[in-house]
């Protein structure tokens, strides 16, 4: 259920964001799904990855520095107002989103959301309640791969 | 608010102030003074100070083999790190009570020493600021804006004491506050400043936006202290401000600014060697140099009470000017060629050590990062920036938490310096792989 994310620092200058991407390759790893946060000195590389054991060796082999984070990945009915439903159950449950951000592919008729929560366990037990289970990672990466 | 036209003591012709008449002891006279004076310090710093003692035994020497000035070369090196090593009291030649200002200060390598005076060194160093500001050009009558730090570092305090000393008028405003400061300058026409070069450019800056033009203002030298500067840097300075601009040099460990300063001629600095005995050295192998050649410049300290200092090491390179300088003082002159590392800079007038910044990470990170300091020029201004690269420890996946790190960080150095100071995350492993080789300190200032 819980989904490893990789974050890497880079700096925010042009060719930087190619070094680890171009690892990534070279190590065949495909990334699943990104996301940049920035800021206007750096920003944060954020990475979903199925192998990423391998792709945290990989990287940091070449010297970068990884932080690995558990984030949750959930199924967004794909219509208006499908978000702000699941939105709803955070703030019922007094749960801060850190951040997100979306899978390229589709689940079905879903999206699929990455989210990043102050507090996983809560967000976790709150998402059960409702009756939501999270994409497990396996069939996530299947799934997502596939298509 | 004074006229300045009543203020015609600036535009006096330059007079002969009385305690300048050291400067023009005929050459025979002069090194016979430094001769018993050389003979009284070196057998106080063999009574008192351990580590020299031990030294001039290495060497089979006692103070009787010290007969004369020429003999000096004989004599063991003192460097910064001794100080360091005999922090607190080791270099202290008399007990604590007869020490009437004691300075404590932070030394590059981020260890610290301390520099202690008797009565009598405050009166010696008082005689030379006197001395210095009077080869500037500054007397009786002139107003005085001391714009150099009084707290943490020396300068300020030795140059209240000189101006006071030789009938100025101090005003001991410090450094900062820009804008009062100009306020002060225009509302009792100071015709003298003392603060560093890159502060008066900062001044200068500061005055062009106010809409002050400085030309237009009585003032008309400034005595600049602490960092070098380039000729570049010296003309800007006398061009936009419409004044002479003089070097003073110093060093907190010999006894703060007063070792020597610049004349009417603005051709080499002027040691005043009666009191401070230079010798140029090669960095390397320690050998002295002729006159002319560049090297290291090495001080004896000959008339210290409380820490004489023996063939001082100091942080700079210069070459000795033998010739006589039309000024008529007899006191040899140097030229200074760069002060080595790129150890210290100063932002808006504040100096900035490596050491407080190293502090200021330890405190937030626990251990020292990767760092590196970044001195870079603008105008005329030193700037610097603080580089830290992101390690395993501080990488986290949410910007808030990288800003948050870097805003710590540069609290952390503002509290630690006074100054708020850029704070730069880098990637890893980026620090040491430039062409900057790995030094701690990276030097970009146009010089």
């Amino acid at each position: 259920m819980r989904i490893p994310q990789l974050s890497l620092f880079v700096e925010n200058q042009p060719g930087h964001l190619t070094l680890p991407c171009k690892l990534l390759a070279e190590a065949e790893i495909n990334i699943v799904t990104l996301s940049l946060a920035d800021t206007r000195q750096f920003g944060i590389l954020r990475l979903i990855v199925r192998e990423w054991q391998r792709a945290q060796e990989v990287l940091e082999a070449a010297g970068l520095v990884v932080a690995v984070t558990e984030v949750l990945a959930i199924e967004v009915h794909d219509r208006p107002g499908g978000l702000v439903e699941l939105l709803g159950i955070f703030e019922q449950a007094g749960i801060n989103v850190e951040y997100t951000y979306a899978f390229t592919a589709r689940l079905g008729n879903r999206a699929v959301l990455v989210f990043r929560f102050n507090d996983l366990d809560a967000a976790i037990s709150a998402l059960t309640r409702a009756g939501i289970n999270p994409v497990s990672p396996i069939s996530l990466y299947d799934h997502l791969e596939e298509e | 608010m004074m006229n300045p036209a009543t203020n015609a003591v600036s535009d006096a012709p330059v007079s002969f102030h009385p305690a300048s008449s050291p400067d023009y002891v005929p050459r025979e006279q002069l090194c016979g003074l430094q001769s018993r004076r050389l003979r009284q310090v070196v057998g106080r710093a063999y009574e008192h100070v351990a580590l020299f003692r031990q030294r001039m035994h290495k060497l089979g020497l006692t103070p009787a083999d010290i007969r004369g000035v020429d003999d000096i070369r004989m004599l063991p090196f003192t460097t910064k790190a001794d100080l360091s090593d005999a922090y607190p009291i080791g270099m202290l030649t008399v007990p604590i009570q007869q020490i009437v200002h004691l300075h404590p200060t932070s030394g590059i390598t981020g260890r610290p020493i301390v520099v202690g005076y008797t009565r009598r060194d405050l009166e010696s160093w008082t005689e030379v600021i006197v001395r210095c500001l009077a080869s500037c050009g500054i007397h009786q009558g002139d107003v005085v804006q001391n714009a150099c730090g009084y707290n943490l570092f020396i300068d300020g305090l030795g140059l209240h004491y000189g101006a006071e000393t030789l009938g100025a008028t101090v005003i001991p405003i410090s450094g900062g506050d820009t804008d009062h400061q100009i306020m002060v300058m225009k509302d009792f026409s100071v015709s003298a400043i003392c603060c560093t070069p890159s502060y008066f450019m900062y001044l200068v800056e500061k005055a062009e936006k106010l809409g002050i033009d400085l030309r237009e203002l009585p003032l008309r030298a400034g005595a600049f202290v602490t960092d070098s500067w380039s000729d570049a840097m010296r003309r800007r300075i006398e061009e936009s401000a419409g004044i002479k601009a003089y070097d003073i040099y110093g060093l907190p460990e010999i006894i703060g600014p007063g070792i020597g300063a610049e004349c009417c001629h603005q051709n080499g600095l002027h040691i005043f060697e009666d009191h401070f005995y230079p010798e140029i050295v090669d960095p390397e192998s320690g050998d002295l140099l002729g006159d002319g050649e560049e090297g290291e410049l090495v001080l004896t300290t000959l008339n210290r009470e409380a820490m004489p200092l023996i063939r001082y090491r100091t942080p700079d390179l210069a070459a000795i000017i033998a010739e006589p300088c039309q000024c008529g003082r007899t006191m040899r002159r140097i030229r200074r060629i760069a002060r080595r590392g790129g150890e210290m800079c100063v932002v808006e007038g504040v100096s900035v050590f490596p050491s407080q910044i190293e502090a200021a990470l330890m405190t937030v990170e626990g251990a020292l990062p990767n760092y590196q300091i970044v001195l870079t020029q603008e105008k005329g201004l030193d700037r610097v920036e603080v580089q830290i690269e992101v390690t395993a420890r501080i990488i986290s996946d949410q910007i808030g938490a990288m800003e948050g790190l870097q805003s710590k960080l540069a609290d952390e150095i503002e509290h630690s310096l006074g100054i708020r100071v850029p704070v730069r995350l880098v990637e890893p492993h980026t620090i040491g792989r430039s062409s900057d080789g790995n030094k701690r300190v990276v030097d970009r200032r146009a010089n």
